[in-house]
């Protein structure tokens, strides 16, 4: 919620409480030998509709020194003090009211009168100030609570977008469009690799869209769907794609957000490799260590290679789906040093026997 | 692959995935007129193998290391008609459209190829768009260039757009002053001002071009004129309008 709607509705409110406060300010100020009912009435009215004089520097006040952050004596000091000046000045503006008042025949001397119960009419606004800051704190309080409900929502609304785009982004058009060319060149060069290649593209399809519609998979299903991948791609690129992995056995049972590997060394394809006339390696460490899944995807690449298509989409959708998934608790990093590539990729290791 | 008799095109195959290059040979095998002087694996290879050959006919990936099509497009100029080929490019396959250009998809269909055939037949002698052109449209929106190819022989180089300290309109070519070296290239000077980023480099003379990145002080010259004084000590003179547009950015980025 904004300040200014969070004021509104204070505003609001206070208008409603208005009448019963001038109520009772009538009713203390009547005295059987000071003020008259008439008096007391008139003067209740002008102090409670002068009130928000009050009621407003201790929402200031109030959000100046948020409860929990704000240790007690500085609590304490802002809220006495500010209750004195503030009662003082509602004080002064009922005794010029009051002034004002006494020109009117009928009330006159009313200022005179005022003048004897100046105490309780300070006391009242001391009272009143700290009721306003008691209204002010839960009303704080639960604004925050619906801002962090909305703000939840929210982030969970954009985990979702990131997942179906990651799902989209999957389902990559050139590299769907590459690989039947290869298969349409296969069948006349050698018809029994061309099926191979179809029956790669198949499973490939098919983990992708069965590990889409879950929230995490082992490590090693993010594996078997890369080996797959890269086979396919090693039909288009020959000799110019090398792989070289480097994965400790422990990882292959973690648990991870799917689909977040592939893409990765997709990106090193078709953004490193694919840009070199001889080609290049991609090498993949993967390493658990001390409750962190470590991932490392470091790729030879041309830095002044023609700009590519939706460059960097891939490694945007992977950190907003890390972001959503682990908060501050995952990292990324992307790094380059002359002509190597690096996304470093840094998660809480969770598994199975823990989950 | 020597030209049988009956050959009267030499054809040039450019596609860096070697399979892709296997499906345009075979399709051409039954169209003995037309022979395949060579493939190349990319763009710096067609660049040589167009001089050397000088087909009347060139299949030419988008995509490729170091050269696109289009760069090489720009670099052995328009006279010899060129059918792209593309996976997937939304925005060149816009600009093939807008261009008449031909162009075929992968994976390719022997019906569409034969019809491409025909027509790039029908069109010999006749020009292609030019490539300024045709990239212009292909380049996605809110996108400059990032990089110049120039040829000098048969050597090409490329300038990373930020390395260029400025541009000098000359006849019908500009030079491309960078790192202390001056490189020619068939382009006019409005055609390559529309490619660069207008935040980073402005016209400050009708035949000039400026990095902004490289003006240390403006001096006045004369009446009405001025000097911008680049950071190794060339002098460029600034015309009154070129002086305005230099100022506007120049309190922009303030």
């Amino acid at each position: 919620m904004n300040l200014t709607g969070s004021l509104k509705s204070q505003h609001r409110i206070y208008r409603v409480a208005a009448l019963p406060i001038a109520g009772l300010l009538a009713y203390v100020l009547h005295t059987p030998d000071g003020l008259t009912w008439l008096d007391a009435g008139i003067l209740g009215f002008a102090l409670a509709t002068t009130g928000e004089l009050i009621s407003l520097p201790a929402w200031y006040s109030c959000r100046i020194s948020p409860l929990q952050r704000t240790p007690v004596w500085r609590l304490l000091t802002t809220h006495l003090v500010a209750a004195q000046v503030l009662s003082f000045l509602w004080l002064g503006v009922g005794k010029l009211i009051a002034r004002a008042l006494s020109f009117v025949p009928s009330l006159h001397g009313i200022d005179a009168r005022f003048d004897q119960r100046t105490t309780i009419v300070y006391a009242a606004g001391c009272v009143f100030y700290l009721l306003a800051v008691s209204f002010h704190y839960v009303s704080l309080a639960q604004d925050a609570s619906r801002e962090f409900e909305t703000r939840a929502m929210e982030t969970s609304i954009q985990a979702r977008e990131a997942e179906l785009k990651a799902l989209k982004a999957q389902i990559n058009p050139h590299f769907l469009f590459n690989s039947l060319n290869s298969i349409s060149a296969l069948t006349s060069i050698n018809p029994s690799r061309a099926r191979d290649m179809c029956v790669l593209l198949g499973d490939f399809l098919r983990l992708t869209l069965g590990l889409g519609e879950k929230t995490s998979v082992r490590f090693s299903e993010e594996l078997d769907l890369l080996e797959k991948y890269m086979a396919i791609e090693k039909v288009r690129f020959g000799e110019r794609l090398r792989m070289h992995e480097e994965i400790q056995e422990d990882s292959k049972i973690c648990l991870l957000p799917p689909l977040l590997l592939q893409p990765l060394v997709e990106n090193a394809v078709k953004h490193g490799i694919a840009g070199l006339p001889e080609g290049g390696e991609i090498r993949l460490a993967v390493e658990r260590q001390n409750g962190r899944l470590a991932i490392l995807v470091e790729n030879s690449w041309d830095p002044e290679a023609p700009p590519r298509r939706s460059g960097g989409l891939g490694l945007k959708n992977v950190q907003k789906r890390l972001e959503a998934r682990y908060g501050k608790d995952a990292s990324l990093r992307v790094d380059t040093e002359g002509e190597l590539f690096r996304v470093s990729l840094s998660l809480p290791a969770e598994s199975e026997e823990r989950a | 692959m020597s030209p049988s008799p009956v050959t009267q095109w030499k054809a040039l195959i450019v596609d860096d995935e070697e399979l892709a290059r296997h499906v345009i040979r075979e399709f051409l095998e039954s169209h003995p007129e037309i022979g395949v002087a060579a493939e190349c694996a990319n763009g710096m290879e067609a660049v040589k193998a167009v001089a050397e050959h000088k087909p009347n006919l060139i299949f030419l990936d988008v995509q490729m290391p170091k050269l696109t099509g289009f760069d090489v497009l720009e670099l052995i100029g328009t006279d010899v008609p060129v059918i792209f080929v593309t996976a997937y490019d939304q925005y060149a396959m816009r600009a093939f459209e807008v261009h008449a250009v031909d162009y075929l998809l992968k994976p390719i269909g022997r019906q569409r190829f034969d019809a491409a055939l025909e027509r790039a037949k029908g069109r010999l002698g006749t020009k292609m768009p030019t490539a300024h052109e045709l990239a212009a449209t292909a380049r996605p929106p809110q996108q400059f260039l990032e990089r110049l190819v120039v040829k000098d022989g048969t050597k090409v180089t490329l300038i990373p757009v930020v390395k260029l300290d400025y541009a000098e309109a000359q006849d019908d070519y500009v030079a491309l002053a960078s790192q202390g070296k001056k490189h020619l290239k068939q382009q006019t000077i409005a055609g390559l001002e529309a490619g660069l980023n207008p935040d980073c480099f402005v016209r400050i003379h009708r035949s000039y071009i400026v990095n902004l990145e490289r003006v240390v002080r403006i001096e006045p010259y004369g009446k009405d004129s001025r000097l911008a004084i680049l950071s190794d000590g060339t002098r460029l003179p600034v015309s009154r309008a070129g002086y305005a547009r230099l100022k506007a950015l120049l309190d922009e980025r303030k």
